[in-house]
């Protein structure tokens, strides 16, 4: 059994990483969110270098360790005369990391409605953005919610990496504490307890969410 | 025919994944860990597995220097990142430094042959988990002999004396560790004492901890923070790597090096201290100390 | 930045033998994830009593825990039960564990999704039902998960770089000894190390797109 005064001993660091972990995954969440979204108008876009720019991106960003991502932020962008801390740059990599899977998510959503049904709603009057909003995007969100809930809860997760960039997140401290008591395996237990009292209650909405939408299509 | 060809898919798969397993097991040693080590050999596969056998309540006392005798090789951790004390360079592969060559000397004393050692890389975060999962025989990485850490492992004679300080970009405001002020950046790695000093010297810096002194020392030069901190020694060493950078100020504690070994391991660690004092007696110590450590900018 | 400098043959070299034992840690990983991943999927899916229980809430615990953390576990916490494992066998066993749970969920949902009714009428043509997954459900199950289950392979040679937290010398390891010589080679070591695992994850989304389309 683990040690619970490891965890009563040392609350609030636990808590202070806790808390930015949180922080650093909603910020990310929302800004992929945007991000993602725009990148996968640009790929369905008519217009050929804004498709061009789309494709490149999730392309490019999803091949990639997500490591880099922050570590071309934290280490490479100094060189070109922009220093952002650790959180910043950890932040905003799983962001602009996040984002190529959204982008992608969304895009398959929108591609699963038929394109006979924009064509026809166009045909009855409809402007692009009314088809969008009324006929395309409440059939698409159905299919987007499962995958897209599946790339935040890994986001979440994600986040850890900031630890090796002094983010000052939940791993970070961890690390923190396992330097003071040495006790390795009973630290990083109670930071495992932690990460899933944020994840597991995702995922069982995700999953809720999944079954009830599929029940309704 | 379909089915048959699924079949034959699943079976050629589990085949492969065994094999796999099987292979990667006797590759480990060649392949993850051997490197650096100037006579790396997979010999002692098995050398963690007759370890942990004979790691009974009675047996790890007394057994320690009796099972790196009957393997033939000595496991040191060792730092794989610190210019002048554990350092891989990249062109020849071979990691070199002042730690390196004490540990050399002590595979000379216990087994009479300093080829027959296997260097592992620790850092400040990973090295007493490491040396308490008999991952190896003993620690010989910069490490501070404290009280805590004498709670958890047991170190030899001092075999290196080394003091913290700072390391700044040539021209940087600090000059001493009464320049840090609230908001000062300082970058630190983590499980190493430095930190703990540098928060009770100067309660109102940032610190900023990292896993290795190549991410300090990369964010220091990437301008993440305004100084590093950590023992003079390791310092001169990256003021030696990049002369943009300086030591400042005079040391502000004492920072005695040990080689650290697993608790209650006494005929092991009797035979490293008596190693230590035939390397100062034979001269070769002072041979090994001019060697890395008078090249620094001002010894010690 | 200095090109020229952090190019150099010994720099490249060293940045390469990183590449090899990424590629080989991911690959182990990858065949092992795959048989232990479809092993837990399909037992979670024929809801063997207690047994799909028990692997269910194994398989949410490591999905839903950051990969670090496992690695950690694999390398400073397996020791404690009394399995010893070096750097490179941690990171495998690290990452094949992580991966699987992923590929179970894959598995588990591409089999349900099977129509009811196919399994029925197989059942009632006499086979058994071991022998309906095997010969009815899990081809055609298979054939949906091909498309996830490469994209987790792709995240398991992205992942391999997390095994940095316990020192396994691959290639943002390597990389990152390299820059330390000369802050001037940060950003063309970074962008050569980009360009490597786009390659080879480019090529493997690619393989995975003509896959599909020979079987859809």
């Amino acid at each position: 059994m683990p040690d619970v005064s490891i965890f009563t001993d040392h609350f609030g660091i636990y808590m202070k990483g806790f808390g930015n972990t949180i922080w650093a995954s909603v910020i990310a969440l929302l800004g992929s969110f945007a991000l993602g979204t725009i990148i996968a108008v640009f790929r369905i876009s008519s217009v050929k270098p804004l498709r061009w720019i789309g494709t490149g991106y999730v392309e490019f960003v999803r091949n990639i360790p997500l490591l880099l991502v922050v570590f071309v932020f934290y280490y490479g962008l100094p060189s070109l005369g922009v220093t952002l801390s650790g959180f910043v740059c950890g932040t905003v990599g799983l962001m602009v990391y996040t984002a190529s899977f959204v982008a992608e998510a969304i895009r398959a959503g929108i591609m699963s409605v038929p394109s006979g049904q924009s064509e026809a709603a166009r045909a009855s009057g409809l402007t692009y953005m009314q088809t969008m909003r009324h006929v395309v995007l409440p059939q698409a969100i159905r299919i987007v919610i499962p995958p897209l809930s599946n790339q935040f809860i890994n986001l979440v997760k994600n986040s850890s990496v900031l630890s090796v960039f002094a983010g000052f997140d939940l791993m970070y401290y961890g690390d923190q504490v396992a330097g003071k008591t040495y006790a390795t395996f009973d630290t990083y237990i109670f930071v495992a307890a932690l990460y899933l009292v944020l994840t597991l209650p995702l995922s069982f909405a995700a999953l809720k969410l999944e079954r009830k939408l599929a029940k309704n299509g | 025919m379909k089915k048959r060809n699924w079949m034959t898919l699943g079976i050629i798969l589990t085949f492969l994944a065994t094999a796999i397993l099987a292979g990667c097991g006797s590759n480990d040693g060649g392949n993850g860990n051997g490197n650096g080590g100037t006579g790396g050999t997979n010999s002692g596969t098995n050398g963690g597995g007759n370890k942990d056998a004979n790691g009974g309540a009675n047996g790890e006392a007394a057994s320690a220097l009796g099972d790196i005798k009957s393997r033939g090789k000595l496991v040191v951790g060792v730092k794989f990142d610190t210019k002048l004390f554990g350092l891989k360079d990249p062109a020849s592969g071979d990691v070199e430094g002042f730690d390196i060559d004490i540990a050399k000397a002590l595979a000379k004393e216990i087994l009479g042959d300093e080829t027959k050692i296997e260097l592992k890389e620790v850092t400040s975060k990973t090295r007493i988990p490491m040396l308490n999962n008999n991952d190896i025989d003993m620690i010989v990485a910069t490490m501070t002999i404290t009280e805590e850490r004498k709670k958890e492992v047991d170190f030899s004679d001092v075999y290196f004396k080394a003091g913290q300080s700072l390391l700044v970009k040539k021209g940087s405001p600090i000059k001493s560790i009464d320049d840090i002020k609230k908001g000062t950046k300082v970058l630190a790695v983590k499980g190493s004492t430095s930190v703990d000093n540098i928060k009770e010297k100067a309660p109102d810096a940032t610190v900023l901890e990292f896993d290795n002194y190549q991410d300090a020392f990369s964010a220091l030069k990437a301008g993440q923070g305004d100084t590093l901190t950590t023992d003079n020694a390791i310092l001169y060493g990256m003021a030696v790597q990049d002369p943009g950078y300086e030591v400042v100020g005079e040391p502000f504690t004492d920072e005695p090096y040990g080689i650290a070994i697993k608790k209650g391991s006494t005929d092991l660690l009797n035979s490293v201290n008596a190693g230590l004092k035939k390397l100062h007696d034979s001269g070769e110590y002072d041979k090994t100390y001019e060697k890395w450590i008078g090249k620094a900018p001002s010894g010690e | 930045m200095d090109i020229t400098g952090a190019f150099s043959y010994h720099n490249l070299i060293f940045v390469m033998k990183g590449f090899g034992i990424t590629l080989w840690v991911a690959f182990v990983a990858i065949v092992l994830s795959f048989v232990l991943g479809s092993i837990t999927g399909t037992l979670r899916y024929m809801r063997i009593p207690v047994l799909s229980r028990i692997l269910g809430v194994l398989v949410e615990l490591i999905r839903n825990l950051p990969l670090l953390l496992i690695l950690f576990f694999t390398y400073f916490a397996m020791p404690d039960v009394g399995i010893k494992l070096g750097v490179m066998s941690s990171a495998i066993v690290g990452l094949a564990v992580f991966e699987a749970a992923m590929i179970s969920e894959i598995v588990r949902s591409g089999l349900s999704s099977i129509p009811i009714g196919q399994i029925e009428a197989a059942r009632s043509s006499g086979l058994t039902y071991a022998q309906t997954v095997w010969h009815i459900v899990l081809p055609q199950g298979l054939r949906r998960m091909v498309p996830p289950i490469v994209s987790q392979f792709i995240s398991l040679l992205k992942d391999t770089s997390l095994a940095i937290v316990i020192s396994l010398p691959e290639l943002m390891h390597n990389s990152k000894i390299v820059i330390a010589q000369n802050f001037d080679y940060t950003l063309p070591i970074l962008a050569l190390v980009a360009v490597l695992y786009f390659a080879v994850n480019y090529a493997l989304s690619l393989a995975a797109k003509r896959l599909e389309n020979k079987w859809v």
